[in-house]
């Protein structure tokens, strides 16, 4: 089969993806060349993307379940007829803003659409919002105040041709991998290109740094003020542009300039050094193609929005926007997250950038729609909306495509939320999510590689998402499951779509229509920047051979990589705003029984909710099991040790992780990833634990600042399982299941197993019966325990225990589990966790695209003495892929040769 | 006659004269000559009528897997070439101290200004009726063996008494020749002086895979028969038919001869850390001696015995016997078997186990004090001479405590690694 042309379902990066099915069934992925957001380069998740399209724990039809009851297969029929009564009685009885959907930056364009339109316009709600709101709206709030619109200025390309690029609160080489790699790859090229790095955390972005700034947490305003002040005083102001065609300077400099006239009290607030401080201000100021990457560190605050305007004003000062290699660069967290922006499907958006309160725009669209509604209020931002619903305000919700009970911050609110709620309909690629649990009608919708439409990334190109797989059981199009419960509530006209390219091309229309200024013979209009005219009236074909362009596309159907090349924003005056930003500290506040501050994030081989990246067993090895990295100074205030377990709480939630001493955390600071959650670890949501405050503007959680306390997690046993079957994981007081190559790994604990290690193990790996080939090592005053089961001469399970985390390398262990019989020499290595020979376990994986582990580098790195991550990749292939472990890389050189040199 | 004929012996070379021509013996006459080739004469009496043998390979004489003259350590021609006068077939019956002589059987009578004693042991008898019956034998020389073997040829029925080492390798090698084998155990547990419960469940399937019968805690209480013994008596009335009865149900220090000489016995020939008996000019050796209240069965201790004993004989005396630790092996084909040292365990000890019974492979270590004080190893047990090894030197283990049961390699292997990561 030819490869078919995609995107990938990943980050807000966006990057071609060239997909094959091979005789075999299996699927490939290589990046697409002709694709201009990454140019045939993948990242390790993207690269692995042919691991996650099984359909193993897949959604393949229809289920309602009653309260209480499990759920039952039922037809699409008595499905959707379920979700149409079920919200038509809900509007009838309590009215439109008593239902609610809570969607996502997963969806396609068309999706989007279609379900924005229904609840504003033919529902009469605004109650639609998305998990973007999590990552994105500081971003879009940010840019409307400053632009006038939902606009990102630039490209790519602009990173690769600018002399100063600042990433702020963002892990971009983890995070965004291929942007972090044309940033590396052009600072190669070009050493010249300074690049700053400001994070409280030092993450593996740092590596490529000529500057990092470890600023406090949340103190971002305060620093972008201080260097508004400092670019005023040192005459790098463009007074030209700040005259002709911005607004506001002089407020914003007054408040920057009180708040943070003095850099030395600048440097005390955000805890960093003057001198390096003062090393980024004046690069800032030196440098004219300057561009400021941010991302959920920036947008994730109380204050998200000012830190986004902070960041703004400054590009606004110096004229730094609307030309190559300059401006404010958000990078999105989602792959459709900015074309869910485009469709309005946001609680505070009407539909095509154009808002719920301004009349002509409610005017267009309802004109447009001839819907029988259109929504005038803001509906309820996501954490209010499940608010809301707890309070029994809203009474059914539709959640698409999203798993709000691990996402959202105060994430067992969510849950008592969906526990009280009518109707909670889901629709899911996966059976079980945490928050399918709480569902009453469970619908099965196309996964990556099924579904065809349209997606936008960072710098606003369009990509299509194509099909290659057939739909799997009775999956369908998230558009179609909507358009067909619209139909059911009797929406016959607006929803009588046939194909996604009949949706998009009505959102193009509506992106162009009335798109002017008013006239005479039609007054009620309004420019707007976000005009697709150029794709107007697709044809299927035309649609489906679509090459990616960015928006806006007007008639003449040519893309735009940069906005305000003229300077002219979106502003009824034309004008960009400067906002004034007063500083101001995260909400909550640690304390003494609170005094840690809890960072949240992602790690690099993960996605959100890992249920299509936790099938891969490729991206497990690298963050097997969920952490709480923090400063060794804490972890010995708070009692904890080093991969050993810890009790993480705040005012709002508990949850439980191994301590880890990244090397880059601030004293005073934590971090803990986003992904683990029920399905996977047995108390690992870290959204039960984050405060439930959000931005005022933007109302985006701060999930980067939750004031927490950190106990040790007492356990008798530590220990692992690797088994080719599910475990029962009921007697274990802790427990993280990891994907691997023909088992599952259980990284687990106990307190008590009252059976014994043995009996339990025994029971629980299938070796019940007496004459089961098991081998066991016993160490019972040292409380170690191991077994192995096997069956046919294959490895079926092995169980170590020990009252330490000092368990053997699971790296070679997993290598047994390919293998069709056991060597003898296995066998005996199977109860050691190593084998005889020295070398033959290669340790934890560093390169998930190769698979090399650290073990085989430092070896190598020692006996050959490489000193750059290119001579590793010469002579062992680690990091010549997607190189998002060169950072790692690195990070073994240093650390061999200065355990050499020690 | 011999008196005048060893007066006439010339006086120079002083006279060493060794009762026992068994491995006890001959091995300290080994190490003296190795010493000091030409400091005694040496004259050597033994009970059988042959040279020097390894009684240890009797199992495997008696299985077929080894001749007669495969297990000879020593001929008559070795004798001669070192100047020794052997006298096989013609025991020592008397010894006068008081006039340092001994007399033999045939009634030869030799001085001495030293004396060996190494008499070895008896296999014990049990009390019962019938054990003077044909047929019921012992299992402790080649003369057994060959009883055995002949009622093989004309007979097939065989119970062996006795589940320790060499009642299960009489079995064994009984089976081998054709035999229809009950072995009788009074314990639950085979080999219950040797090896725990674990491996001797393991040896039992083995064993019972190979065909042998067993009665495990069973007690025999009589033989019957009338020409020759027919059969045994359980105490719990059973009864099993055999034609051959082999009693292996242990030994006892044959002392009878240092007895009548007046020598001081307890269970064994009291001998202190020379060897030396209470009588200054006389030297014991083997299973016949008792060393701080130990006896002895196995032949590492009588190998050191050995060595020590011909240093004192050698006028050396450097070297003092210590009881250590001992080390058994099961000598039976196809089972692989170690024990050693303190491997029951008990208050203070502590114990690492593998499990794996499919391989038929179980091993178990019992430490005290971050040493290895005890072994057991079934089905593998090439790391049998180095757990001895730990044992003997007390080594503290605490450094690879955790792959010690897995083997020396493994540990070797650690250590490598260590040294590396440290280089």
């Amino acid at each position: 089969m030819s490869a078919t042309a995609t995107t990938c379902p990943y980050c807000g990066v966006g990057c071609g993806v060239l997909a094959r099915v091979d005789a075999a069934g299996a699927t490939h992925v290589e990046g697409d060349p002709q694709h201009g957001s990454n140019l045939g380069r993948l990242c390790v998740k993207g690269a692995a993307l042919g691991e996650t399209v099984d359909l193993h724990g897949r959604l393949l039809h229809p289920l309602l379940r009653e309260s209480g009851a499990a759920p039952r297969r039922a037809s699409w029929d008595e499905a959707l007829n379920r979700v149409a009564k079920g919200f038509r009685r809900v509007i009838d009885a309590h009215g439109p803003d008593a239902v609610a959907f809570y969607v996502s930056g997963q969806l396609l364009t068309e999706d989007y659409y279609v379900v924005n339109k229904l609840a504003k316009g033919w529902l009469g709600t605004a109650n639609i919002d998305t998990n973007s709101r999590l990552c994105m709206s500081s971003a879009v709030a940010g840019h409307k105040r400053a632009f006038g619109e939902d606009l990102v200025p630039g490209c790519y390309e602009d990173l690769e041709q600018a002399e100063l690029v600042v990433l702020i609160g963002s892990n971009t080489a983890w995070c965004h991998p291929i942007v972090y790699q044309r940033i590396a790859r052009a600072k190669e090229a070009r050493p010249s290109l300074q690049v700053v790095v400001i994070d409280p955390r030092h993450t593996a972005t740092c590596e490529l740094a000529d500057l990092h700034l470890p600023l406090k947490s949340g103190t971002d305003v305060w620093l972008f003020n201080g260097l508004l002040a400092f670019l005023f005083r040192h005459g790098a102001m463009h007074a030209g542009f700040v005259d002709g065609h911005t607004q506001g300077f002089e407020a914003a400099l007054a408040t920057a300039e009180s708040d943070a006239g003095d850099p030395a009290e600048v440097a005390r607030i955000c805890g960093l050094q003057l001198a390096d401080l003062l090393s980024f201000y004046r690069l800032f100021a030196r440098h004219e193609k300057t561009v400021s990457v941010f991302s959920q560190g920036v947008n994730q605050a109380s204050s998200g929005t000012d830190k986004v305007n902070s960041i703004i004003n400054c590009h606004l000062l110096t004229g730094r926007i609307g030309r190559p290699g300059m401006g404010p660069f958000s990078i999105t967290g989602q792959p459709n997250a900015m074309g869910g922006r485009e469709v309005g499907g946001m609680a505070n958006m009407l539909a095509a950038h154009m808002e719920l309160d301004h009349p002509v725009h409610r005017d267009i669209v309802q004109t447009f729609w001839q819907s029988p509604h259109i929504a005038a209020r803001a509906g309820l931002k996501a954490v209010d909306l499940f608010e809301a619903i707890e309070q029994g305000k809203v009474k059914a919700v539709w959640i698409m495509a999203t798993n709000p009970v691990v996402s959202l911050p105060d994430a067992d609110q969510v849950k008592r939320a969906l526990a009280r709620c009518e109707l909670v309909v889901s629709s899911d690629i996966v059976a079980q999510t945490d928050t399918g649990a709480f569902a009453h009608v469970l619908l099965p919708a196309l996964g990556w590689g099924e579904k065809d439409g349209m997606v936008t990334n960072s710098e606003r190109r369009l990509s299509r998402q194509r099909a290659f797989l057939p739909a799997p059981g009775e999956a369908r199009a998230d558009w179609r499951i909507v358009c067909d419960v619209a139909q059911r509530m009797g929406f016959d006209r607006g929803f009588a779509f046939e194909a996604p390219h009949e949706i998009f091309d009505e959102h193009a229309r509506l992106t162009a229509f009335r798109n002017h200024a008013p006239r005479d013979d039609t007054p009620m209009a309004a420019c707007r920047v976000l005009d697709l005219g150029g794709l107007v009236g697709l044809e299927r074909q035309a649609y489906d051979a679509l090459a990616p362009v960015q928006w806006p596309v007007h008639a003449a159907g040519e893309g735009t990589a940069r906005l305000f090349a003229e300077a002219r924003f979106a502003h009824a005056d034309g004008r960009a705003r400067f906002v004034a930003t007063a500083a101001r500290a995260p909400v909550h506040a640690p304390d003494r029984e609170y005094p840690l501050i809890l960072n949240t994030g992602r790690v690099r081989d993960q996605w959100h909710t890992m249920t299509r990246t936790g099938k891969s067993p490729r991206l497990a090895v690298h963050t097997p099991e969920p952490f709480i990295d923090m400063h060794p100074r804490d972890a010995l205030l708070c009692g904890v040790r080093d991969g050993e377990l810890a009790r993480i709480s705040s005012r709002w939630g508990t949850m439980v992780a191994r301590v880890q001493h990244g090397g880059g955390i601030l004293a005073g600071n934590a971090f803990v990833p986003i992904h683990w959650n029920d399905q996977f670890a047995s108390d690992a949501r870290v959204g039960s634990v984050v405060n439930p405050v959000v931005d005022p503007i933007s109302g985006e959680p701060e999930f980067k600042h939750t004031p927490i306390r950190v106990e040790p997690f007492p356990v008798r046993w530590h220990g692992f399982v690797l088994s080719r079957r599910p475990l029962a994981t009921d007697d274990l007081t802790y427990w993280t299941s990891v994907q691997g190559q023909c088992f599952l790994r259980y990284e687990i604990a106990a307190r008590e197993l009252p059976s014994g290690c043995g009996a339990w193990a025994r029971a629980c790996l299938g070796a019940g019966d007496a004459d089961a080939d098991w081998l066991e090592y016993e160490d019972p005053s040292a409380r170690i325990y191991r077994a192995a089961h096997v069956v046919d001469g294959r490895v079926e399970a092995c169980v170590f225990f020990s009252p330490r985390p000092d368990l053997p390398s699971r790296a070679w262990l997993s290598g047994l589990f390919v293998k069709e019989r056991l060597e003898d020499i296995d066998r005996v290595g199977l109860l050691v966790g190593e084998p005889l020979e020295a070398g033959a376990d290669t340790g934890p994986i560093v390169c998930s695209c190769f698979g090399v582990g650290r073990n085989t580098l430092c070896e190598a790195i020692r006996t050959q003495g490489f000193t750059t991550p290119a001579q590793i990749t010469a002579s062992l292939h680690a990091g010549g892929n997607c190189g998002s472990c060169v950072p790692e890389l690195k990070q073994l050189i240093t650390e061999v040769h200065a355990a050499a040199n020690a | 006659m011999s008196v005048a004929g060893a007066r006439a012996v010339p006086r120079g070379k002083p006279k060493l004269v060794v009762i026992g021509n068994g491995m006890a013996g001959m091995r300290t006459v080994e190490e003296l000559l190795q010493l000091t080739p030409d400091l005694y004469d040496i004259a050597v009496f033994g009970a059988e009528p042959y040279g020097n043998y390894n009684r240890i390979l009797l199992s495997q004489l008696l299985s077929g897997e080894k001749g007669a003259d495969e297990i000879m350590l020593n001929t008559p021609a070795w004798y001669a070439e070192h100047g020794i006068a052997l006298h096989a077939g013609d025991p020592v019956v008397a010894i006068d101290r008081r006039r340092k002589r001994v007399r033999s059987r045939h009634g030869i009578e030799l001085p001495y200004d030293r004396l060996l004693i190494a008499t070895g042991s008896q296999p014990i008898v049990l009390p019962l009726p019938g054990k003077e019956l044909p047929g019921v034998v012992g299992f402790r020389g080649i003369d057994d063996v060959e009883r055995m073997l002949a009622a093989a040829r004309s007979h097939h029925r065989a119970v062996v008494i006795g589940g320790g080492l060499l009642g299960i390798e009489a079995a064994n090698g009984l089976s081998r020749q054709g035999m229809q084998v009950t072995l009788i155990h009074r314990s639950r547990v085979l080999l219950n002086q040797q090896v725990d419960a674990d491996a001797a469940g393991l040896l039992e399937r083995n064993l019972r895979a190979r065909g042998l019968a067993l009665r495990l805690d069973a007690e025999t209480v009589a033989l019957y028969g009338n020409e020759r013994v027919e059969g045994v008596v359980l105490a719990d009335g059973d009864r099993i038919d055999a034609d051959l009865v082999v009693m292996a149900v242990g030994v006892h220090p044959d002392t009878a001869l240092a007895r009548s000489a007046g020598l001081h016995c307890e269970r064994g020939i009291v001998v202190d850390d020379t060897l030396q008996t209470f009588d200054p000019r006389v030297y014991a050796v083997g299973e016949c001696v008792q060393h701080r209240r130990a006896t002895f069965g196995l032949v590492a201790p009588v190998w050191e015995q050995a060595r020590v004993c011909a240093s004192h004989l050698a006028r050396f005396g450097h070297r003092r016997y210590r009881s250590t630790q001992t080390a058994t092996k099961l000598k039976v084909t196809g089972i692989d078997l170690y024990s050693a040292g303190d491997f029951l365990g008990g208050a203070g000890t502590e114990d690492l186990v593998l499990r794996d019974p499919r391989s038929g492979v179980y091993k178990r270590l019992v430490l005290k004090d971050n040493r290895v004080i005890g072994a057991v190893l079934y089905g593998d047990v090439q790391d049998g001479a180095w757990y001895f090894e730990l044992i003997c030197d007390a080594t503290d283990i605490t450094l690879f405590r955790s792959r010690l049961l897995f083997g020396k390699s493994y540990c070797q292997a650690l250590d490598e690694r260590r040294t590396r990561a440290v280089a």
